[in-house]
């Protein structure tokens, strides 16, 4: 009996046989949980790391203090100022000629002017068109340094590499140490990033021009988008009938939400440009498109809002004697309105980042002014970020993780408004 | 006068005509006291005139902005000499843009001669007789609803049943855009489309092995002959889909059951807004990390392995673009898990069954056609995502299937074939449609039998 009872193992025994084995996979289980969800928050961080490293200098730029000589018969040649043909190059060279008088040669000299921007001269013009009593005098001004000198002060080349590798020779690398020494650089906040459209010269490019086209963009969306969507979410949710046509409806906007963007790119450029003859590059047209693009987002929200307000208050409102729109006016929209507005600001903020669809009406332009109507040329945020990571040049790639910082700015505020107006006004019933 | 301002005169008309005719609804019965013998409170008469004021004044401005253009080149045309009328339509074209452009002072392209600053004055005087014509109709076409409904207005008036009426056919349009987007979109893609597979055989698009869309200008031009086979693309797109998916797929599941089976509410009130947050980055800047960073590093550690490795290679692309899949697999497979009814969890963790086994053997079966809708939806984002391709993928049409090669996708060429100036008679731009064509099929039946699968799943425990 006994020896038959060791053979045949009692249930208590067969589970207990395997329970180590059960318990070593539900803690690789766990652990593989554990790892999956690190990996994703492991890459945000590594992300935003990479990005702070990388784009935090861009906000400050390497400034020049020249002695310029506003001399009269550069700017004045006959008495009057000539702000529009004088020769503030040649006013900016002669500076810097001065702070190193030994140079001589002409390609030498060409090496050295060099070390400043083009922008040093528009400044010099702008100074003096500002203040014309300054004509005759000598004045010290931080101009713009160029990219490479940038680029040298921050560390992004190096100077220990082969001469033929970098784009600063060792004679340049040497006199901007002499400069440096002489307390005539300096870094400064980036200012030009922010008040300037988009330049070939990384010194002088600013996300300005592309920040306006997001703005009117967006403008174009917001009124146009958040009416309608919110329209058509009442009369799905509180008139529509349920027939073919409503639920052909409701099909639509759940696909439309996964249409990849790409394609409403195509119809913007078929519609709105080839048929309608709208113009290319608006920020009216690109504004028309991410409409189109966000109608469904904000659709999906709204009805959601609309649903959560409970029926007994459209009930109450029906029997003091309102009629069903008088309910759906006066009584569910505002109720439902917080989430609607929740709804609207994540629609926003989706199309805020968006660019594909940009690229295809046109938004792709390289636009130096910035934008100052709904019709003007311009571009996107996104899309500057783009062009910019597009650039070869060191320093663009410097200016591309800036812009993206800022673009990464304005999402946070609009989802964190989005998480504060939740917060704030939503009722629980 | 501008249309714009013409639209702001029409909304204070309109805010005019509201007194007005709430007025007269109020003093037709005698006075505010005896509102109560209207049929309707006194702000719908007011409404009711305001809508015969602004509605048709607004449906002949819009008409009018429509077709204006048009009729003034044409009769700029009809009033040019003989000479010019036999020309074709492409160069009339062109010559109504130059009278446009010297019209208004801009740059012209050819030589002006006195034919065309005659057409141009003409042009002017056209448009400006127009804008008169168009401020004193929309106006007088305002006042004259206005006046009617004023007239109309009547104590017994159904004007609130009329004012709902028209609210309702407002909301009613609102829904029908989504509609009718997707009509254009159908109808701008497949036209154009149809119009490439006049040039191209569809066989030759649909099963063609090279690619190669650059097509001669002149008839002697050498290698540019333009050839429209399109299976690299479609290999490249599904490479890289591939390896998103082999990213997303087990890290979003794995995240989706840890933070809804294992998590406590802590590390699941810290770990999923983060992981939102990674779903809010734009794609853009997805691509600039794909390209700059994260292509590099692929390299590097692919060559130190002893590989061949692209410096666009599909694999950093891929990589990158799972990493932005990540929060939708999850979110989705949680929506899925969470569907399962706790009593069937109950039951299995009461048998004696271990967390894992629970998950492995019994929720996770009884989830499954929700998650398997959830990643149909996620590779149909992979297929139709732009940006991170355009910047980390190359634009080598490779037909391989190594994921160290450079590969292009659908997007990568719809993109490069439409970006600066373009005419729309050529092959090559008008293949972007064909593309555009297959990815809005190829996402749709994946979207629709994703939503359906998700949607019946969900259904089926409630």
């Amino acid at each position: 009996m006994g020896a038959k009872r060791t053979r045949e193992r009692t249930t208590l025994q067969k589970v207990e046989a395997g329970l180590k084995r059960r318990r070593r996979k539900e803690l690789i289980f766990k652990l593989s949980g554990e790892i999956a969800t690190g990996v994703g928050i492991l890459f945000l961080v590594l992300f935003f790391a990479i990005l702070l490293n990388k784009g935090s200098s861009a906000f400050q730029q390497t400034y020049l203090q020249l002695d310029i000589e506003f001399s009269a018969e550069v700017i004045a040649p006959g008495g009057q100022l000539d702000l529009q043909y004088a020769d503030f190059d040649g006013i900016v060279r002669a500076a810097l000629q001065k702070e190193l008088p030994e140079i001589s040669g002409r390609s030498e000299r060409r090496e050295l002017y060099r070390l400043a921007s083009v922008g040093a001269a528009y400044q010099v013009h702008d100074v003096i068109a500002e203040n014309p009593g300054l004509l005759g005098t000598t004045q010290s001004i931080w101009v713009p340094a160029s990219a490479d000198v940038d680029m040298l002060v921050k560390g992004n080349i190096d100077a220990a590499v082969d001469e033929a590798l970098r784009t600063l020779s060792d004679q340049q690398i040497d006199w901007i140490n002499r400069l440096d020494e002489a307390g005539r650089l300096d870094l400064k906040f980036n200012s030009a990033l922010f008040s300037n459209g988009d330049s070939r010269e990384p010194e002088l490019a600013g996300i300005k021009g592309a920040m306006m086209g997001s703005f009117f963009m967006l403008a174009v969306t917001i009124a146009l988008s958040f009416p309608i969507g919110v329209a058509a979410a009442i009369y799905l949710e509180e008139f529509a009938p349920r027939n073919s046509w409503s639920d052909l409806v409701e099909v639509n906007i759940n696909n439309l939400a996964a249409v990849p963007s790409i394609v409403f790119g195509l119809l913007g450029l078929a519609v709105f440009i080839n048929w309608m003859a709208l113009p290319r590059s608006a920020p009216l047209v690109g504004g028309l498109v991410l409409t189109l693009l966000t109608l469904p987002v904000i659709i999906i929200a709204s009805r959601a809002a609309i649903k959560a307000v409970p029926p007994s208050i459209r009930q109450a409102a029906l029997g003091l004697g309102a009629s069903k729109t008088q309910v759906v006016f006066h009584h569910v929209l505002p109720l439902a309105m917080p989430g609607m507005l929740t709804g609207a600001i994540i629609g926003m903020s989706r199309a805020l980042g968006e660019s594909a669809p940009l690229l295809m009406i046109g938004m792709i332009a390289f636009v130096v002014d910035v934008p100052g109507s709904f019709t003007d040329p311009s571009t996107a945020l996104p899309v500057q970020i783009y062009l910019w990571a597009d650039s070869p040049e060191r320093a663009f790639a410097e200016r591309t993780s800036a812009a993206i910082i800022v673009l990464l700015a304005f999402l946070l505020l609009m989802n964190l408004a989005a998480v504060i107006i939740r917060r704030r006004m939503e009722r629980k019933w | 006068m501008q249309s714009t301002t013409l639209i702001l005169l029409l909304g204070l008309l309109a805010v005019g005509a509201f007194y007005f005719g709430r007025d007269r609804s109020l003093s037709l019965v005698g006075g505010p006291g005896k509102g109560r013998a209207l049929h309707s409170l006194p702000g719908y008469y007011g409404y009711f005139v305001a809508i015969w004021v602004v509605l048709p004044a607004l449906a002949l401005l819009f008409v009018w902005i429509l077709l204006e253009p048009k009729v003034v080149a044409a009769l700029v045309v009809d009033g040019l000499p003989e000479s010019y009328r036999s020309i074709s339509a492409g160069e009339l074209n062109l010559l109504v843009n130059n009278i446009r452009n010297l019209a208004s002072g801009d740059v012209v392209s050819v030589a002006v001669d006195n034919d065309l600053r005659r057409a141009a004055a003409l042009f002017n005087d056209y448009s400006g007789m127009s804008r008169v014509l168009l401020t004193v109709l929309v106006i007088s076409l305002a006042t004259l609803g206005g006046v009617l409904a004023w007239r109309n207005i009547r104590p017994e008036l159904r004007a609130r049943n009329r004012v709902e009426a028209v609210i309702r056919w407002g909301l009613i349009a609102a829904s029908s855009i989504a509609v009718l987007t997707t009509i254009g979109i159908v109808m701008s893609v497949l036209f154009e489309a149809l119009r490439f597979f006049q040039m191209v055989p569809w066989s030759e698009f649909l099963f063609g092995t090279t690619w190669s869309p650059q097509t001669a200008i002149r008839a002697d031009q050498v290698g540019s002959s333009g050839s429209f086979g399109a299976v690299p693309l479609f290999a490249g797109t599904l490479l890289i889909t591939a390896i998103a998916m082999s990213v997303s797929v087990p890290i979003g599941l794995m995240t989706a059951i840890y933070l809804a089976e294992y998590a406590t509410s802590r590390v699941r009130g810290i770990a999923k807004p983060l992981l939102e947050i990674l779903a809010g980055i734009p794609t853009v800047v997805y691509g600039f990390f794909a390209a700059l960073t994260v292509a590099p590093w692929v390299r590097r550690v692919g060559e130190s392995a002893g590989f061949e490795v692209a410096s666009e290679s599909a694999l950093a692309a891929g990589l990158v673009m799972g990493i932005m899949i990540i929060p939708l697999v999850s979110s989705l497979a949680d929506d899925a898990i969470n569907a399962v009814p706790t009593s069937i969890r109950d039951g299995a963790l009461g048998l004696g069954s271990t967390r894992s086994e629970t998950m492995t053997k019994v929720i996770f079966p009884a989830a499954l056609p929700g998650i398997v809708g959830g990643i149909l939806l996620a590779v149909s984002r992979a297929i139709g995502e732009t940006m991170i391709v355009v910047m980390a993928a190359g634009l080598a049409a490779n037909l391989t299937a190594n994921p160290f090669d450079a590969v292009t996708t659908v997007t990568v060429q719809i993109v490069t074939l439409l970006v600066g100036d373009q005419e729309f008679d050529s092959a090559k731009t008008l293949a972007a449609f064909a593309l555009g064509l297959m990815l809005f099929v190829v996402t749709l039946c994946l979207n629709i039998i994703g939503i359906y699968v998700v949607r019946k799943y969900r259904e089926q425990y409630d």
